[in-house]
């Protein structure tokens, strides 16, 4: 792992562990007095502030996952140079459609 | 005397390719893998190969692998990794095997090099020799690698060398943290470069074995978490500037 990897990974971790405590504090308070799901969304449809904290969020996450599956690949499956960059690149991807897929589906009118 | 009590001690034979040899070897009252080695070499097999110099624990050549665990076999006992009469004895590993018990040290020391843990000069001879205070903090941190004695029990017990070949390794990286505390070093930049390649100490995952196995109970863990405090707080000096 180069040390630009190592940095972006700590700092994604950074931002991550604010935004994992307020995820669950939040899914915690929310549920206190019975929500349905319509009532969620009608909380996040529409709303940009929840669109940018989950949002940050995924963009977080995967970058975190990505670099953390890069090296995982590198040393137990002894994958190197384009094809180890290629698919962690490829987890990137996959990671960021799947969340923000998420993420619009609970924020998009 | 000799107690005439005999085990059994399997000894890698060969180069990468090759296989463990079976030998009966007689047990003394005190008697070191070492000399279990010597033994066989002088009584069973004369072509049997393997690296010693010091015999005290000062050299750092004679280090192999006893039962699976990197130690150095001078100072270590018989009676204290003897399992059932039997103990299995090859040569280091993360490194390449020339013959028998005889590793290729050259990507070890090719690594100390390459994570600049050599001195950079600031004065010349010409000038007074520099005070150092021995209690400063810097110091200090010199002070807790000093006593490597290059023998790679480390690199052989290190996991992160065996998936990472262009890994640095423990015991480059302590030296290269040694030489960064040194106040009368000048290469401090260029230290934080060499560490920062792709082999580099953020590849370390902490996992301790380096720690754990260290002859002299040294901690090069800690040295490169020492590296890789000073690489990141660098990283922000650099960007601030």
């Amino acid at each position: 792992m180069t040390f630009r990897l190592y940095m972006v990974q700590r700092i994604s971790a950074l931002i991550m562990a604010p935004l994992v405590l307020m995820h669950i504090a939040v899914m915690i308070y929310a549920i206190q007095g019975g929500l349905s799901a319509a009532e969620i969304l009608g909380r996040t449809q529409g709303s940009v502030l929840w669109f940018l904290f989950y949002g940050t969020f995924v963009v977080a996450v995967s970058i975190h996952a990505a670099i953390g599956l890069r090296t995982v690949l590198s040393e137990w499956a002894g994958l190197r140079g384009t094809a180890l960059n290629a698919a962690a690149w490829a987890v990137l991807s996959l990671l960021l459609i799947l969340g923000m897929q998420a993420v619009y589906g609970v924020t998009a009118t | 005397m000799a107690d005439k009590h005999q085990m059994s001690v399997s000894v890698w034979r060969g180069a990468a390719a090759g296989s463990f040899q079976s030998f009966d070897v007689t047990m003394e009252e005190n008697q070191t893998v070492l000399d279990v080695v010597a033994w066989i070499q002088q009584h069973a097999d004369p072509t049997l190969s393997y690296r010693y110099a010091c015999r005290v624990g000062m050299c750092g050549s004679c280090a192999m692998m006893v039962n699976g665990t990197p130690r150095w076999t001078c100072r270590t006992h018989v009676k204290k990794v003897l399992v059932d009469g039997h103990m299995e004895i090859a040569p280091l590993r993360n490194l390449p095997v020339i013959k028998d018990l005889a590793t290729d040290m050259d990507p070890f020391f090719d690594k100390w090099v390459a994570a600049e843990g050599l001195h950079h000069p600031t004065q010349t001879r010409h000038d007074p020799i520099e005070a150092i205070d021995p209690a400063s903090a810097a110091r200090v941190e010199v002070n807790a690698g000093i006593e490597c004695i290059n023998c790679s029990v480390c690199y052989a017990a290190c996991d992160t060398v065996a998936g990472n070949p262009d890994y640095l390794g423990p015991a480059a990286l302590q030296r290269a943290w040694s030489v960064y505390n040194d106040s009368k070093d000048a290469g401090r930049q260029a230290i934080l470069d060499a560490v920062s390649g792709v082999g580099g100490c953020h590849n370390c995952h902490s996992q301790g074995s380096c720690a754990v196995h260290c002859p002299n109970e040294l901690n090069p863990m800690n040295a490169i978490a020492g590296l890789k405090r000073e690489t990141a707080r660098n990283f922000f000096r650099r960007r601030a500037r």
